[in-house]
C-alpha cells in the first residue's frame, strides 16, 4: 500500500478533495449538496491520506482530534437550534439575515440552516475518521 | 385517621435510623408509637358505643370511584385495638428479644410498616383502598418471615407465603371489582345498605367465591393453610403478631364485614360452616401431632381461624331458614364469633411470646426435649398457664367464656345442631390437648433430657408482655361486662345489620347449663387424651402419610412445574441462533402476508409492461434494464463468491448499481450519498477483513436449500408488495406543502436539503447524535481492552 | 419501470436474509449491508416514482416548474443511508473484536456469552 504513485497523487488530491467538499457543503441549500454529502467527500481525503501514508500523518493532516470535532459539529448544531430558544421561539427555529453583498462572491445570505449544516458537516467528518482511524490502527 | 397511619408509616421509614440511634432503648420509643395510637383509639370507644359515626374522606381518583375513605366502626375499633395494643407489647418484647441482631432496625422497619398497613385495612372503607392496604400487609409479611434471609428455609417460607396470599388477593381483586359493580358503590358503607340487592344479583357466587378465595388464603383455612406453619421461620414476635393475632385475621376481619350484605344464603352458610368447620379440625389435629412449640401453635392458630370462619358460617343461617328463626341465635353466634375473636388474640399472643422465651432460654423448642422450666422461669410460666387455661376454656378465664358461646350457638342451631355441636366438643377437647403440651409440659413435667444450657429467666421486657396478654384475658374474663356492651355491642349491631344498637349482656358466671356440661367434658376428655398421648399418637400415624399428598405438596409440584414449563419454553424459542430466529419471522410473513394475498381474487397491481411493443420499451429503459443486471449480478456475486475481495467488489457493484437508479429517478443527492458511502462501506470492508479469514461452506447442502428457497420466497413476497404498494398512491399533502414553501418559508431551492436541515431539522439532529454514539461504540470496541491504556 | 426495481428489491432481500442466516461473519455483515440497499430502494420506489426530474427549484423561480420527484422519501432515505453506514461500521467493528477476542469465525460456536 505504500505505492508512490498514491503517495504523489494524494498529495495534489487531498486540497482539491477538501475544497470541493467545502464547496458541496455550502451550496447544498440551493444545488445538489449538503452536509451530509461534503462531510462524507471531507473524511474521504483524510482516509485517501491514511491509506497512502499511515494514520499518524493523517492525524497530524487533521490538527485536531476526532471527537473534538465530533464534539464541535454537535456543538453548532444544537447552538443553530437553541437561538430561537433565547428569544422564546421553539427549538430549531431558523433566521435568516437579509441578502447583503459579499466582493467577489455576489449576494450573500446568512442563516442558522448554515451553522446547522455546518454542524452536520463536522460532525459527519468526526464520526468517519474516526471509525476510519479506529480500524485502520489495527 | 389518615394522618394516624401516615405517621405510622413515616415512623416505620425512619425507623433503623432510630434503632441505630437509640440502641438499647429502641423497643421502648418504638413502642411509643403504636402506644399513643392505642390511646387514642380507646377515647373513640366511648363515641362508637353510642352509635356515631367517625369517618373521614380524601378524593383520590373520583373518576374511578376511589377514595381515601375511612370508617371508624365497632369491628374496626376492635381490631384497631387489637393492633395497636398488642403491637406495642410485641414492638416492646422485640426491641429485647432481636437484641444484637444484625438486621433490627430494618425489622422494625417493616413491622411498623406492617401495622400502618394493618390499620388501613380494617379502617379503609373503600374496597379498592382496602384492597391496597391487604396487598401490602402480604408484602410486609414476606419481608418479615424472611428477615433471615440467608437462611434458605426463612427464604422458602416468605415466598410461599406471598405467593399464595397474593394469589388469593388477586382472585379477591377481581371479586371486589365485581362487587363494586354490582352493588354500584366502591364505599363499603354504601355498600352495607344494598344487602338484597347483592344477594339477589346474578354474579352472587362468582362474587362470594373469588372474595372467599381472597380470605381463605389469607386466613389460612383448609386448603390453603400450610404457608402458615411455614411462617414459623419468621422470629417470634414476628409469629406473635401477624401470624396469630393480626394478618391472618384480615380474612376473617373482611368476611365479617360483608357477612351483613353477603351472608344469609345457602351459599354462604354451606361454604363457610364446612370450610371452616374441616379446618378447625384438622388444624386441631394435625397440631397435635407436632413437637415444635411454634408449629404446634401455628396449626391450633390455623384450628381457631376455622372455628371463626365457621361461626360467621352459622351466624347467618338465621336469615336462611326464616321458618324457625330464633333471633337469638344469629345473636349467639356473632357474640360467640366475637368475644372468640378477643379471646384468641390475647392467649394465642401470650403463647408465642412465652415460646419465643422458651426457645431463647433453654436454647430449643421441642416439647420433647423441655422440662421443668417452671423453676427457672417463674414469670414466663406464670403466663404461659394463664394463656394456657385461657386457650383450654377454664373458668374464670375469657377464653371459658368464648367455648360456652361457641357451644351455645351451635346447640342453637335449628338444621344440624347436633353435629356442629359434636364439632365444635372435639374441637376443644384438641384445645385442651394442645395447651396442656404447651404448658404442662415444658413447665412442669419431668426433663427428657438435659436441656441444652441452664435456663434462667429472660429480662423485663420479655416476660411482661406475655404477662400482660395474659393477665388481660383474666381480667375480662372476670369482668366480661366492662367490655361487653362498649365494644362487643356494635360489632354485633354491624354483624347482625341490624338498625339499632342491640344489647349486649356478659356474664362471668352463665350458670349451670348444658352448654357448661359439655364445655366440662370437652375439658376431661382432653386431660385424658393428653395423659395417653403417646398411644393416641400412634394410632393416627395414618394421617401423617395422607399428609405427604395433602396440598402443601400441590404447592411444590405447581411451584416445579410452572418453572420446568418456563424452561422448556425457553429452551424451544430463545435458541440462541440468529437462523431460528430470522426463520421464525420470514415464516411468520410469509404465512400472514401470503395467505391475506392469496385470498384476494386479483392482485392490485398495474402492469407496465405492453405486450405488444416489448422492445421498444426495453430500448428506452436500456439504462434500467442494464443497471438492473448490474445489481443482480452483484448480489449473485455476493452470495456465492468464495473469496472475500470479490463478495466486497460485488457488494460494491450492488451499492453503485443503486445509486445509479436514484440518479434515474431525479435523486441526485442521494445519488451523491450512495456513492460515497458505497466508498467508504467498501473500505471499511477492506480494513477488517485483513484480520478475519477467508469464508467456507460450513452449512449442509440441505439447509442451504431449504434457506434459498424461504429467503426466494422471501423476496418474491416482497418484489409483490413493492408492485401493490406503488399502486396505492395516497394524497401528499406534506410534500406539496413542502415543495411549496422550499423558496418562502425555508429560503432554499434544494427542497431535500431544506426538509433536512429547517423542515426536519430534528431527525437531522437526532441523526447525528446517533452517528457519534456509534462511533464513539466502535472507538470503545477496539480501543478499549481491559489492562490497555487507551492510545486515541 | 416499477416491474424492473420490484424484482430487484425482491433479489436484494432475499440475497440479503439468505447471507444473514449462514455461520460465517463476514457473510452475515454483507448480507446486513445487502439489506440496507434493499429497503432504502423499496421505500424509494413504493413512495411512487411520478417522475425523473429532481426537486430542485430553477433560479428566480418561487416553485418548479411541472413535476418533480417526491422530495419527502428522498430526505428519509439520506437520512437512512448514513445511519446504516454507521450500523455496519459498528457491526464491523463488533465483529472484528469478537474474532480477535474468541478466535473463531462461525456464529454457532459462539455459545457463552462471557469470554
Amino acid at each position: 500500500m505504500k505505492s508512490i504513485i498514491l503517495r504523489s497523487a494524494t498529495r495534489y488530491l487531498f486540497p482539491i478533495i477538501a475544497l470541493f467538499s467545502i464547496f458541496l457543503m455550502l451550496r447544498g441549500h440551493d444545488e445538489p449538496g449538503g452536509g451530509f454529502i461534503g462531510g462524507l467527500l471531507g473524511a474521504t481525503c483524510f482516509a485517501l491520506y491514511a491509506l497512502a501514508y499511515d494514520v499518524a500523518t493523517a492525524r497530524r493532516m487533521l490538527r485536531v482530534e476526532e471527537h473534538q470535532l465530533i464534539g464541535i459539529g454537535l456543538l453548532f448544531a444544537a447552538v443553530a437550534g437553541a437561538l430561537g430558544l433565547v428569544v422564546g421561539d421553539p427549538f430549531l427555529s431558523t433566521y435568516w439575515t437579509s441578502e447583503f453583498p459579499v466582493p467577489a462572491l455576489g449576494q450573500v445570505k446568512l442563516g442558522t440552516p448554515l451553522l446547522f449544516d455546518s454542524g452536520v458537516y463536522l460532525t459527519v467528518v468526526g464520526v468517519v475518521l474516526m471509525i476510519i482511524f479506529a480500524l485502520a490502527e489495527e | 385517621m389518615m394522618l394516624l397511619i401516615l405517621a405510622v408509616f413515616l415512623v416505620a421509614m425512619a425507623s433503623p435510623a432510630v434503632e441505630r440511634l437509640t440502641g438499647r432503648w429502641a423497643g421502648i420509643v418504638l413502642a411509643l408509637v403504636p402506644l399513643s395510637l392505642f390511646g387514642w383509639f380507646a377515647t373513640q370507644i366511648a363515641a362508637i358505643q353510642s352509635g356515631a359515626k367517625v369517618s373521614q374522606s380524601l378524593a383520590w381518583a373520583p373518576a374511578l370511584d376511589v377514595n381515601l375513605s375511612f370508617h371508624l366502626d365497632g369491628l374496626s375499633l376492635l381490631f384497631a385495638l387489637l393492633i395497636t395494643g398488642i403491637g406495642t407489647l410485641v414492638v416492646f418484647y422485640a426491641g429485647t428479644y432481636l437484641r444484637g441482631h444484625a438486621f433490627r432496625g430494618r425489622f422494625f422497619a417493616w413491622l411498623l410498616t406492617f401495622m400502618a398497613a394493618m390499620l388501613g385495612l380494617v379502617l379503609a372503607d373503600n374496597l379498592i383502598v382496602m384492597f391496597l392496604f391487604w396487598e401490602l400487609t402480604s408484602i410486609s409479611s414476606y419481608f418479615l418471615i424472611g428477615t433471615d434471609h440467608q437462611r434458605e428455609a426463612a427464604r422458602r417460607a416468605a415466598l410461599q407465603a406471598l405467593l399464595v396470599t397474593g394469589l388469593g388477593g388477586l382472585a379477591m381483586l377481581a371479586g371486589l371489582l365485581l362487587m363494586g359493580a354490582a352493588g354500584g358503590s366502591f364505599e363499603m358503607s354504601q355498600l352495607l345498605l344494598s344487602g338484597d340487592r347483592l344477594r339477589e344479583h346474578a354474579l352472587y357466587l362468582p362474587i362470594l367465591l373469588l372474595i372467599l378465595a381472597g380470605c381463605f388464603t389469607k386466613s389460612a383455612q383448609w386448603p390453603f393453610h400450610f404457608w402458615l406453619p411455614n411462617a414459623m421461620e419468621a422470629p417470634t414476635p414476628v409469629s406473635a403478631y401477624l401470624h396469630s393475632s393480626t394478618m391472618v385475621k384480615a380474612g376473617i376481619y373482611l368476611m365479617a364485614r360483608v357477612s351483613p350484605v353477603m351472608g344469609g344464603t345457602q351459599w354462604w352458610f354451606g361454604v363457610l360452616t364446612v370450610v371452616g368447620g374441616v379446618t378447625m379440625l384438622a388444624g386441631a389435629v394435625m397440631a397435635i401431632r407436632q413437637s415444635y412449640l411454634k408449629r404446634i401453635l401455628a396449626y391450633s392458630t390455623i384450628s381457631a381461624l376455622g372455628v371463626m370462619t365457621f361461626l360467621l358460617g352459622i351466624g347467618a343461617a338465621g336469615a336462611w331458614s326464616p321458618e324457625s328463626v330464633e333471633p337469638e341465635m344469629a345473636l349467639y353466634a356473632a357474640q360467640a364469633f366475637t368475644i372468640f375473636l378477643l379471646a384468641h388474640a390475647l392467649y394465642k399472643a401470650t403463647l408465642f411470646l412465652v415460646a419465643g422465651n422458651v426457645a431463647a432460654q433453654a436454647g430449643t423448642a421441642d416439647v420433647g426435649h423441655l422440662g421443668a422450666l417452671a423453676r427457672a422461669m417463674p414469670l414466663t410460666a406464670l403466663a404461659a398457664v394463664l394463656g394456657a387455661l385461657s386457650m383450654a376454656g377454664f373458668p374464670p378465664l375469657f377464653g371459658f367464656l368464648s367455648k360456652e358461646l361457641l357451644l351455645e350457638a351451635t346447640m342453637k342451631q335449628p338444621v344440624l345442631g347436633e353435629v356442629l355441636t359434636a364439632a365444635a366438643m372435639l374441637a376443644g377437647t384438641l384445645f385442651v390437648v394442645v395447651s396442656a403440651l404447651i404448658a404442662w409440659g415444658p413447665f412442669f413435667g419431668r426433663t427428657a433430657a438435659a436441656t441444652a444450657q441452664p435456663a434462667r429467666e429472660t429480662p423485663l421486657p420479655m416476660w411482661i408482655s406475655p404477662l400482660l396478654l395474659g393477665a388481660a384475658g383474666l381480667v375480662f374474663g372476670i369482668l366480661p361486662q366492662r367490655i361487653g356492651e362498649p365494644l362487643v355491642g356494635p360489632i354485633v349491631t354491624g354483624l347482625l345489620g341490624a338498625s339499632e344498637p342491640v344489647a349486649v349482656h356478659l356474664v362471668a358466671w352463665p350458670g349451670f347449663n348444658f352448654a357448661l356440661l359439655l364445655g366440662l367434658g370437652a375439658i376431661a376428655a382432653g386431660l385424658a387424651i393428653y395423659a395417653c398421648r403417646t398411644r393416641v399418637l400412634r394410632l393416627s400415624e395414618p394421617l401423617a402419610r395422607l399428609e405427604r399428598w395433602g396440598p402443601g405438596s400441590w404447592y411444590d409440584r405447581a411451584l416445579a412445574g410452572l418453572i420446568a414449563i418456563g424452561q422448556m419454553q425457553t429452551r424451544l424459542l430463545q435458541s440462541g441462533y440468529l437462523r431460528n430466529y430470522l426463520l421464525i419471522v420470514l415464516i411468520t410473513a410469509l404465512g400472514l402476508i401470503g395467505t391475506a394475498i392469496l385470498r384476494l381474487e386479483s392482485l392490485p397491481i398495474a402492469w407496465d409492461w405492453p405486450a405488444a411493443d416489448r422492445l421498444r420499451w426495453s430500448y428506452e429503459h436500456l439504462y434500467l434494464l442494464l443497471t438492473a443486471c448490474l445489481i443482480l449480478m452483484g448480489a449473485a456475486g455476493a452470495v456465492h463468491s468464495r473469496s472475500r475481495i470479490a463478495a466486497v467488489a460485488s457488494l460494491g457493484a450492488v451499492g453503485y448499481g443503486v445509486a445509479l437508479i436514484y440518479v434515474f429517478y431525479g435523486a441526485p443527492d442521494l445519488a451523491l450519498t450512495q456513492i460515497l458511502v458505497e466508498t467508504l462501506t467498501v473500505l471499511l470492508f477492506m480494513l477488517v477483513f485483513y484480520r478475519l479469514p477467508g469464508t467456507k461452506q460450513r452449512s449442509s447442502p440441505a439447509l442451504r436449500l431449504r434457506d434459498t428457497i424461504l429467503c426466494g420466497t422471501f423476496g418474491l413476497l416482497m418484489s409483490v408488495l413493492v408492485l401493490v404498494a406503488v399502486n396505492i398512491q395516497l394524497q401528499d399533502k406534506i410534500s406539496d406543502f413542502f415543495i411549496a414553501q422550499s423558496v418562502g418559508l425555508g429560503q432554499g431551492r434544494n427542497i431535500v436539503n431544506v426538509i433536512l436541515v429547517d423542515f426536519r431539522a430534528l431527525d437531522t439532529l437526532g441523526e447525528i447524535v446517533v452517528l457519534s454514539v456509534a462511533a464513539l461504540g466502535v472507538l470503545a470496541l477496539l480501543k478499549l481492552r481491559p489492562g490497555r491504556e487507551v492510545s486515541a | 419501470m416499477e416491474v424492473v426495481l420490484a424484482v430487484v428489491i425482491g433479489s436484494l432481500y432475499g440475497a440479503g436474509l439468505y447471507l444473514l442466516m449462514r455461520r460465517s461473519l463476514i457473510k452475515l455483515v454483507i448480507g446486513l449491508a445487502l439489506l440496507s440497499q434493499a429497503a432504502n430502494l423499496l421505500i424509494f420506489t413504493a413512495a411512487g416514482l411520478r417522475s425523473s426530474q429532481a426537486p430542485l427549484i430553477p433560479k428566480g423561480a418561487a416553485a418548479p416548474l411541472g413535476e418533480v420527484a417526491d422530495p419527502l422519501p428522498q430526505a428519509l432515505i439520506l437520512t437512512a443511508i448514513v445511519i446504516g453506514f454507521g450500523v455496519i461500521a459498528f457491526t464491523l467493528a463488533l465483529f472484528h473484536t469478537a474474532y480477535m477476542r474468541l478466535g473463531i469465525d462461525d456464529v454457532d460456536q459462539m455459545q457463552a456469552t462471557d469470554t
